[in-house]
């Protein structure tokens, strides 16, 4: 079975449904909504298997953009086409948006005070933490293969070091990544 | 204002997340250092503790890690400036996912793509590792600071304590200005 193109025979969602159902995915999720996405997709509405969600995710991850966004798109396509992805995605960002710009709004207000300002600089600290902890689980599974290794070490100098522009980066790095791993391929 | 900040247009963000949104392999955590060096080092558009405070923020809201992006937005031109650079930073990648949607089950058995997302995995866990370097230079500033991303790391790759507390705790601490 197909997983990401064919529309099943069942369940018929309709674009207002993928909205609402995405509008809570949206408010659900703190530090990635990914999992919230997948439990409403899978568990709750079962609009997706197992085997479907997983890949429509490693899709998602494959292509550029914010993955959870290409979830959505995805989803909503599958369903109703353009209306259906435009209808997911309207419903996915909206909350999270007036919720981030009504917060920063309010911060501004108080943001001269000391207590919220080093709460927010011990906040930034801590979420700095946890991106690192991201990157590090990333790159356990590689730590056998040492060319892989290499290219994460080159990424990270580039990018964190000498704070070259990504675009030189990527387009130096990606063509020789793959070369390498089509090389080794066995 | 701080006089030696160099506000952009809507189009400069437009055409900056327009380009960005098709470079952002590995998802919104994977770029961060590519919005820092344009928004702070290149263009000027804030400073390094306007960056921070956007980013705790948008780590301390719902929603998906891509907000950041609509508060760089926000800090350098408002509301108005919040929506182009997320419809900005969306649009592209989800026009391109939309189409490829259609070959990649053709695709998806073909060892060329395997090759592909190998080289891919380094590449992006390298560019997170370095989001999180940069971060940690813009904002850790003094020993407590240090002290609250090491263990917060330690934490997050040791424990399977909710995201969530980490950020509580910290917010506490800073509140309490014990840090």
């Amino acid at each position: 079975m197909d997983a990401t193109t064919t529309p099943p025979a069942a369940p018929a969602v309709s674009t207002s449904e993928l909205f609402t159902a995405f509008l809570k995915v949206g408010l659900s999720g703190f530090g990635g909504v990914l999992p919230f996405a997948r439990r409403m997709l899978v568990e709750q509405r079962k609009w997706l298997t197992e085997l479907e969600f997983n890949e429509v995710l490693s899709l998602s991850q494959f292509l550029p953009g914010p993955n959870i966004v290409n979830v959505t798109v995805i989803v909503g396509r599958r369903f109703q086409g353009v209306a259906g992805a435009v209808a997911a995605t309207l419903g996915l960002m909206l909350m999270p948006m007036v919720i981030v710009l009504a917060l920063a709004a309010v911060y501004a207000q108080f943001a001269q005070i000391a207590a919220v300002k080093s709460a927010t600089h011990a906040v930034s600290a801590a979420a700095a933490g946890l991106i690192i902890a991201v990157g590090f689980r990333m790159a356990r599974p590689l730590r056998r293969t040492p060319w892989q290794v290499g290219i994460a070490v080159v990424a990270f100098a580039a990018i964190g070091v000498a704070r070259l522009p990504l675009l030189w980066v990527l387009a130096a790095l990606a063509p020789l990544a793959v070369g390498v791993a089509w090389w080794t391929r066995r | 204002m701080d006089p030696a900040l160099d506000l952009p247009t809507l189009l400069d963000l437009a055409r900056h997340f327009l380009t960005l949104s098709l470079l952002s392999i590995g998802g919104a955590n994977a770029i961060i250092p590519e919005i820092h060096l344009r928004a702070v080092e290149i263009e000027h558009w804030m400073t390094d503790a306007d960056f921070s405070e956007m980013f705790a923020l948008s780590q301390a809201a719902p929603g998906p890690n891509v907000l950041i992006v609509s508060l760089i937005g926000w800090k350098a031109a408002g509301v108005a400036g919040a929506l182009v650079a997320m419809l900005a930073m969306c649009a592209p990648s989800s026009v391109l996912t939309y189409h490829f949607v259609t070959v990649w089950d053709r695709f998806r058995a073909a060892p060329l793509r395997i090759a592909i997302q190998s080289a891919l995995a380094p590449v992006t866990a390298g560019l997170i590792v370095a989001s999180g370097y940069v971060l940690t230079r813009a904002i850790d500033q003094d020993w407590q600071a240090f002290a609250i991303t090491g263990t917060t790391v330690f934490l997050a790759l040791t424990t399977r304590l909710h995201p969530l507390w980490m950020l509580g705790a910290a917010a506490a601490l800073g509140a309490l200005q014990i840090v």
